[in-house]
């Protein structure tokens, strides 16, 4: 797939954060988990916020989840591309005092169409040594 | 959840802001950074009535190393202000993490208390107008500039990749969720663009004077929905400065002593942009709730606010958060704006704030409330001499706030 963005940023994989960039060279999106307690942790941190274990673990998620709130841009950062839609989806494995959020974009749904609450699900856009997690309606 | 600090001594009172200074404010100035800030750092101190040789602490945010995140950012830092002016300092800080902007005022007027100094120079310099040129503003961290594709760490690395690669974007969605859950609207956060255009009208130094109508509003360019152009503050060159002074210097200052009377600096919950479970609510209501805790003073009180607009919907939050109205009902509160104007219960942003007289990122807030304890607001004053101000910096991932008055508190 072309990437939309001709001068994307792209993270400084690092041996923290590097199952969460690169694991979706398998297809696979994978969160920080504590292997004592079960808490998700997003970004990963390598210690667990609710127990303080250092037992983490980058563990795979469904990849599904539900829109919690959105903006399409319009702005020209990146030139004349056209409008975008930025997502937050909160995946079904947080909860609502502990939500598993993740900022990414939506791929392939009208910009009048997108809405909060809507269904999605992961896929990956890999950009040089990065496999970015990007989300499609659930339909 | 960790409770309020209760304290019988509130170190913040024994300081007073005793001078303010603004070098000149506007669009690509073509001035150095340095030039600008010597400019606002010699108006307050000699407004003051002191000399560089009275100053013996100095304070900044964000620090000298900001530039990298956001070309004109950051502004020269301490060791570079201390240099330039050789000045002899008992205390000195500068950085970016803390309660927001204001927390290199909230620093200052600690240091004044443990008598670490006497009289501290506080500035923040921003020169973002002439250092992102005339191709309109720019992505964070290099996104969308020429050449090939540029890496970050950090907590940015989990919103640029994804094109999210300005406050305005990360702050459309807070905007999305307000609309959503409370059923906010466009003309909501156009009253509070319009009340900026208003009181920018009065201001000679403002940038946009002209007026401002709703249709105007609702039909300028989407930036990222729901954020138009004219949610989004303006960017400008310039500089802004205070003097910091223990209390009992208070009766020579030349013009009035304005007091520092209780500050906000907590942060509960995640200093994020994207991490926090209700993005509708404002990380200002706990610095808020700690500031109101160390204060006899009420919101009845206040007879000013100074609330950080770098876009609209930080405002509108920010007057929830620190508890003009309830969360959510910023639609009825706002509604027509009449509160908010000039001659409302609750003036805000007087000098036209960053919406329309430009970005001086929180210190131009600080700035006016000043000016209006002193009664210096000239066509803007609030009427019936203000005696209490608030002001709000932040309200991104961070918060910081502040309860000034006329005369020491």
């Amino acid at each position: 797939m072309e990437d939309i963005f001709p001068a994307r940023v792209l993270p400084t994989v690092d041996r923290q954060n590097r199952q969460f960039w690169t694991s979706g060279e398998e297809g696979k999106l994978c969160i920080e988990r504590c292997t004592d307690c079960g808490a998700w942790i997003h970004p990963p941190v390598g210690i667990c916020y609710s127990c303080h274990s250092s037992s983490v673990e980058p563990t795979a998620v469904s990849g599904r989840g539900t829109i919690y709130s959105f903006t399409i841009n319009h702005q020209p950062w990146f030139g004349d591309i056209g409008s975008y839609c930025v997502v937050l989806v909160d995946l079904e494995e947080g909860s609502a005092t502990q939500p598993l959020r993740i900022t990414s974009n939506l791929i392939g749904t009208e910009p009048d169409n997108v809405a909060i609450g809507m269904r999605v699900e992961v896929f990956f856009l890999n950009c040089d040594d990065v496999w970015l997690p990007q989300f499609r309606e659930i339909r | 959840m960790t409770g309020h600090v209760k304290h019988r001594h509130r170190s913040e009172r024994d300081a007073v802001i005793s001078g303010i200074g603004q070098s000149d404010v506007g669009r690509r100035l073509d001035r150095t950074a340095m030039s600008l800030t010597v400019d606002a750092c010699l108006a307050a101190v000699a407004d003051a009535g002191l000399t560089l040789n009275d100053i013996d602490g100095l304070s900044s945010y964000p620090g000298g190393l900001m530039d990298g995140l956001n070309p004109g950012f950051g502004g020269p830092g301490t060791d570079a202000v201390q240099d330039a002016l050789r000045l002899n300092l008992n205390w000195h800080s500068g950085g970016y993490e803390g309660p927001a902007q204001i927390q290199a005022l909230i620093n200052a007027a600690i240091a004044v208390s443990a008598g670490l100094a006497r009289h501290v120079l506080v500035y923040r310099t921003v020169w973002e107008s002439t250092a992102q040129g005339s191709g309109g503003r720019q992505g964070m961290g290099g996104a969308g500039s020429g050449g090939g594709r540029a890496r970050m760490g950090g907590m940015l690395q989990y919103l640029l990749p994804f094109g999210a690669v300005s406050a305005a974007n990360w702050l459309a969605m807070n905007a999305q969720r307000h609309f959503h859950t409370y059923g906010t609207t466009r003309e909501t956060l156009g009253e509070i663009a319009l009340n900026t255009r208003r009181n920018a009208g009065l201001n000679p130094k403002a940038i946009f004077r002209d007026p401002m109508s709703m249709d105007d509003y609702l039909g300028a360019r989407m930036i990222s929905t729901p954020l138009c152009l004219f949610d989004c503050d303006v960017p400008v060159d310039g500089s802004t400065a205070f003097v910091v002074s223990h209390r009992d210097y208070a009766p020579d200052v030349p013009t009035t002593a304005v007091g520092i009377n209780a500050v906000g600096t907590a942060l509960h919950g995640r200093p994020s942009w994207d991490q926090r479970p209700n993005m509708e609510e404002s990380p200002l209501r706990a610095a808020a709730d700690t500031m109101w805790a160390r204060t006899e003073l009420t919101r009845a009180d206040v007879d000013t606010a100074q609330l950080y607009d770098g876009f609209s919907i930080i405002t509108l939050m920010a007057i929830e958060a620190l508890g003009f109205c309830a969360v959510g009902e910023a639609k009825d509160y706002l509604k027509g704006g009449h509160r908010i104007s000039l001659e409302g219960e609750l003036p805000l942003n007087t000098a036209g704030g960053q919406l329309s007289a430009g970005r001086l990122h929180g210190f131009g807030l600080l700035h006016e409330a000043c000016v209006q304890l002193r009664g210096q607001g000239g066509e803007r004053q609030v009427s019936g001499k203000p005696e209490v101000a608030v002001v709000a910096n932040g309200g991104g991932p961070v918060a910081g706030t502040m309860l000034v008055t006329r005369g020491a508190s």
